[in-house]
């Protein structure tokens, strides 16, 4: 807002597109505010359920393209979850294929220009994070009693070298929801601020004779941007889940 | 409680990211990072959890269990269809074999019957030449003991007619001619007609 003003007239508001604000009036951002947060949240859960719901809803044995892709998006994470965790980590399977596509829809509807993208914010990202590391600990120790301590004790390397090894086993076991939920935010963040800054500099045209070449080299850039953005998108979303499946397999399997 | 912990992870790197810790302010920061305005945190939290549930709820209950059947029912279907067509590619098998040997049966019984008649018309047209053989040689010798009389005869009767005419035209003439010297000449003259 304040930026408006400066000199140049171009506008740099690369990061005004992650705030978040109430949909309705301009009040404080409560608990319960209904914001663009809540909304996009909310589109994303109802894309989903229109994929997974309206899409499936002939159990056609001959799918229709809309069910070949809720059934590809099936297989693909099924098979994920049984290929790095396990058979025994399929009853996780609804929850990774939730947090799965949560994220895989909220990057792309956040794709949408004048999109908000919840997975862009730290809170998010980092509750998700958070979510799979207490499950991950919890399974741990249910599934495997003490023994899960196991996984920080290395059997393998030189007694005398042990408890290093396990003091840096427990450091990056505590350090794993922090790169968890920062790369995946920093990922969305990142893309899209730099698209906003490239967007930013295309008006030049209309301000000054330099925009000639400025002016069609941003918007190429931007172009670029988005489809490296499309390709970031589903990449975040593949490597958080499978980080997940290789988490849980730690869980079922410490001595592996 | 997990909010706080976020809330502490996210200021450690803010801190290192060098963004200013105007996270505090209620309203929207405008020069730092709005993901780092922790106000705005427990409203975001809130409302990923309820989206998380109502999507955990909608794909455990409704679709995951939809989407498993249907594969399910699909392999199942794709294996009936397989182990199906292999039944009917075995039948089909029999079927060309029992083809083939009914064709080979009636080829060999058709080869005999064409060989038994084959046979039975030779022997019988055997049967027929030899009786046709014996019947001409019987009518050839038959032809040729008549031929022989009747030139005989035709013989005799020339001799007898040539003797009769010369006694004849001997008396005529007023000549007596004994038999005996006009039988002699008839026969000289008529052998040297026929040499």
């Amino acid at each position: 807002m304040a930026a408006e003003e400066h000199g140049e007239g171009l506008a740099f508001h690369p990061m005004d597109q992650f705030i978040v604000r109430p949909l309705f009036g301009d009040g404080d951002v409560g608990v319960f505010t209904i914001t663009n947060a809540t909304l996009w949240m909310a589109l994303s859960v109802l894309a989903i359920a229109l994929l997974f719901i309206v899409g499936t809803k002939g159990r056609a044995i001959i799918p229709t393209r809309i069910q070949s892709i809720a059934e590809l998006a099936y297989g693909f994470i099924h098979k994920m979850v049984e290929d790095v965790a396990g058979k025994d980590a399929l009853k996780f399977f609804p929850y990774i294929f939730t947090v799965f596509l949560f994220i895989v829809a909220s990057n792309f509807l956040g794709l949408l220009p004048k999109a908000f993208t919840p997975t862009s914010h730290i809170a998010v990202t980092a509750v998700l994070a958070i979510g799979v590391f207490l499950t991950v600990t919890i399974v741990g120790f249910y599934k495997n009693g003490v023994g899960f301590l196991g996984l920080f004790w290395v059997s393998s390397a030189p007694l005398a070298l042990r408890p290093i090894l396990a003091l840096i086993e427990i450091i990056s076991y505590f350090v794993r929801p922090v790169s968890h939920s920062i790369r995946l935010a920093g990922n969305m963040m990142a893309g899209h601020a730099v698209i906003k800054v490239f967007a930013a500099f295309a008006p030049l045209i209309l301000i000054s004779g330099i925009g000639i070449a400025v002016t069609p080299l941003s918007i190429i850039a931007i172009t670029a941007m988005y489809g490296l953005e499309i390709l970031v998108a589903f990449i975040q979303a593949y490597v958080f889940t499978i980080l997940t499946c290789v988490y849980l397999k730690d869980a079922l399997h410490p001595h592996h | 409680m997990s909010a706080e912990t976020a809330a502490e992870q996210i200021a450690e790197h803010g801190a290192e990211h060098g963004a200013t810790a105007a996270g505090h302010a209620t309203e929207a920061a405008s020069g730092g990072m709005p993901q780092l305005d922790f106000a705005t945190f427990p409203n975001q939290i809130f409302w990923l959890v309820v989206a998380l549930v109502v999507l955990y709820f909608i794909l455990s209950r409704v679709a995951l269990p939809r989407i498993g059947s249907v594969l399910a029912e699909r392999t199942g279907t794709i294996t009936n269809d397989i182990a199906a067509a292999e039944s009917f590619k075995t039948q089909a098998a029999e079927a060309e074999a029992a083809y083939h040997k009914a064709l080979d049966d009636a080829r060999a019984a058709a080869a005999k019957v064409i060989e038994d008649a084959r046979a039975e018309i030779q022997k019988d047209l055997d049967v027929a030449i030899a009786k046709a053989d014996a019947e001409i040689a019987a009518r050839t010798a038959e032809s040729e003991v008549r031929i022989g009389e009747i030139r005989d005869s035709a013989a005799e009767a020339v001799t007898t007619v040539a003797k009769d005419t010369t006694k004849e035209i001997l008396g005529v003439f007023g000549v007596k001619a004994d038999a005996r010297s006009v039988t002699a000449a008839v026969s000289s003259n008529l052998k040297g007609g026929a040499a």
